[in-house]
């Protein structure tokens, strides 16, 4: 029992969530069980469709990473979103525009993005570390500074000619492989699986790890004990960072079919932001934020099917996703189901 | 009162630096004037979110979901403005539904003993689903929606320029948000919440109600400030129309150390480095040579560099973000 708690109470927020998306759809008269029935179909119906979810949970689950590893060091890093961004900018600078041979060059496409990412987490770090400015200032504003930066460069240096609404897309070599014909699901899920599962065994198995989550449940132990704090929060920023470039590369070198960036930012916004409320139903543990963007990645894919055929806008999936993270806030909303039942 | 004079230090020596940017501006073809003018009016939903905050956070509530509220508060305004063919409405009814947020947001913080971070969070996210949603339902078409010209709140010609009323009421409120923390009764209540919640409480003073209270000013403001931005300011709704100002009213709050004084003036610095942007966007000879994205980018430097400049001398209350419980 003491076990299922923590997946008792995600469910429950998700319940909640849902339910209140319903009456979200009532004042303008859209008939939320057809909408639900039309999400979870076709986010589910077919092997197809369980394809596609996969492939939206693919960015989600390393979003969640950033938001996850700054939890547990004690930060609330809302930068994923900007990061993402950076990624997915030198994702497209490195698979569209350097020839690599085959094989070599998916692997430094991949990496140029993590790099990215990590170096846009990099100023909010220093910033925290030395002047003490407070993360949800600073990401936000990197946020914002990158969505300029990073659609003035798809704009200005990486369109492809003649179709000034995305960058040129990524080069063969750079692609990876489509896992099932028709689907847009690539072996980039592989790779964040395995991000994920890295970041689990840094977190429970390394030193470095430790620190990290002593400096996040108690910075005074952590300061006694001889923890170096800015290390562990600059590596906590880092990999978040990593991941969030990550999540930017899964979408132009690892999403047919485009293979590139739109230079609305179209293709990847918003997918930072999702990660805050994957992480939250994950229990900002890597492994449970697989899960749990298996559980966001349907939303989105249904989502689609539920504007098709109930007519309801599939941005109302967000909307969803910002009232389960709200109810996750509320530790007593358990509390009192809890007593309730005892009773 | 030293860190006060510092303080007020800085945003001179600030407004100076701004003034040789207008000198330097009015050189290459732009009137200092419109420049005030932009800069108000970007100054007046910060303002309005960061003085709201600034009793909130002295009470000992955080509501990092301000963002959320001002596109929320946006969409709503706009609607109700249209319903009443009104676009004081539409400002009534941002702060009504702003209200309803920092109720519930209250609620969840006191009662629920909520972790005000990720609830405020959860608002932004929620905002950002939740304003596309609206947009395509309330309008059917998707991301924007233009209204009729005559809903604008009328802006009052004066000597400095065309000056909107709201304006004026944001620094009306930002007065007397320093008298009620400064010299009454409740803003005295305000502050020893947030210090010393055990204290009150056991003078007989309702902790929850106080909180409350701040929870639902501070959401009223903000939501006024969002009903701002297309009724009195853009002319239209878009879906990313907050455009991370209410994280830029956070920097406020952080800047001016809870005082709703100096969080004006910071909202006029933010708010001024916006108006330069719009007006270097517009400028023939300027406009060719940097592009505009750079320019997009000014607001949200000019804050990350204030805020790294000043932090560190802030004193926050001792209970800030934590619920109070009786032992």
């Amino acid at each position: 029992m003491r076990r299922a708690r923590p997946l008792l109470e995600s469910l429950l927020a998700i319940s909640i969530g849902l339910i209140a998306g319903g009456l979200l759809m009532l004042p303008f008269r859209y008939d939320p069980l057809k909408a639900y029935q039309a999400l979870f179909q076709g986010a589910f119906g077919t092997p197809d469709d369980v394809l596609e979810t996969l492939a939206f949970a693919t960015p989600l689950m390393l979003t969640a990473i950033t938001f996850a590893v700054g939890v547990r060091a004690g930060l609330f890093n809302i930068g994923a979103e900007g990061q993402m961004y950076m990624g997915a900018v030198s994702a497209v600078f490195a698979a569209s525009f350097l020839p690599l041979p085959p094989g070599v060059h998916v692997l430094v496409a991949t990496l140029v993005a993590m790099i990215g990412g990590a170096l846009w987490s990099l100023i909010p770090a220093l910033l925290k570390i030395g002047r003490g400015v407070h993360e949800v200032i600073s990401t936000i504003m990197f946020n914002w500074i990158a969505f300029h930066l990073a659609t003035y460069l798809a704009i200005y240096y990486l369109a492809e000619p003649g179709r000034a609404e995305r960058t040129r897309p990524a080069l063969p070599t750079a692609r990876y492989p489509i896992l099932a014909e028709g689907s847009t699901l690539t072996a980039v899920i592989f790779v964040a699986i395995l991000f994920c599962l890295a970041v689990y065994f840094i977190l429970w198995g390394t030193r470095l790890g430790y620190e990290l989550r002593l400096v996040g449940e108690n910075p005074e132990a952590a300061r006694y004990a001889g923890v170096r704090i800015g290390r562990a929060l600059l590596w906590s920023f880092l990999i978040g960072g990593m991941a969030a470039g990550l999540a930017g590369a899964s979408q132009i070198i690892g999403r047919p079919p485009a293979w590139s960036l739109y230079a609305t930012l179209g293709n990847v916004a918003t997918l930072g932001f999702d990660g805050i409320g994957v992480a939250l139903v994950g229990r900002n543990h890597p492994l449970g934020g697989i899960l749990a963007a298996i559980l966001f990645g349907a939303l989105q894919h249904g989502g689609r099917f539920m504007e098709y055929h109930a007519g309801v806008v599939s941005e109302l999936v967000r909307a969803v996703n910002g009232l389960i993270v709200i109810t996750l806030a509320v530790p007593e909303i358990w509390t009192m189901l809890r007593r309730r039942l005892r009773r | 009162m030293k860190g006060l004079l510092r303080r007020l230090g800085w945003i001179g020596l600030a407004a100076l630096a701004i003034g040789l940017l207008a000198y330097g501006l009015e050189q290459v073809g732009l009137k200092p004037i419109s420049l005030l003018e932009a800069g108000l009016l970007a100054m007046t939903p910060l303002a309005l979110a960061a003085v709201g905050e600034c009793v909130n956070e002295k009470a000992g509530v955080v509501n990092i979901g301000l963002e959320g509220i001002l596109l929320i508060t946006a969409v709503v305004g706009v609607w109700v403005a249209e319903q009443f063919n009104s676009g004081t409405a539409g400002l009534i009814g941002g702060m009504v539904v702003g209200a309803l947020i920092g109720l519930v947001l209250g609620l969840l913080a006191v009662y629920g003993r909520a972790d005000q971070i990720i609830a405020g969070m959860g608002v932004n996210i929620f905002a950002l689903g939740f304003t596309p949603y609206l947009l395509m339902s309330l309008w059917a078409f998707p991301g924007i929606h233009i209204f009729p010209r005559e809903l604008m709140v009328p802006r009052w010609t004066t000597p400095v320029g065309q000056i909107s009323p709201v304006t004026l009421v944001a620094v009306l409120l930002a007065i007397l948000a320093h008298i009620l923390l400064h010299h009454t009764v409740l803003g005295f209540r305000i502050r020893a919440v947030g210090e010393k919640p055990e204290a009150v409480d056991v003078a007989g003073v309702r902790v929850d109600l106080l909180r409350l209270f701040t929870s639902i000013l501070g959401g009223a403001l903000c939501g006024l400030g969002g009903a701002f931005m297309p009724l009195a300011w853009f002319g239209g709704v878009v879906k990313e129309i907050s455009a991370g100002r209410g994280f830029i009213a956070l920097a406020c709050v952080v800047f001016a150390g809870l005082e709703p004084l100096l969080a004006l003036a910071a909202a006029f610095l933010f708010g001024l480095t916006e108006g330069i942007a719009y007006a270097v966007a517009v400028t023939p000879g300027v406009k060719e040579r940097i592009p505009f994205y750079f320019v997009n980018m000014l607001p949200y430097i000019t804050t990350l560099l204030v805020v790294a400049l000043v932090i560190g001398q802030r004193r926050f209350p001792r209970t800030i973000g934590r619920p109070y419980a009786r032992e």
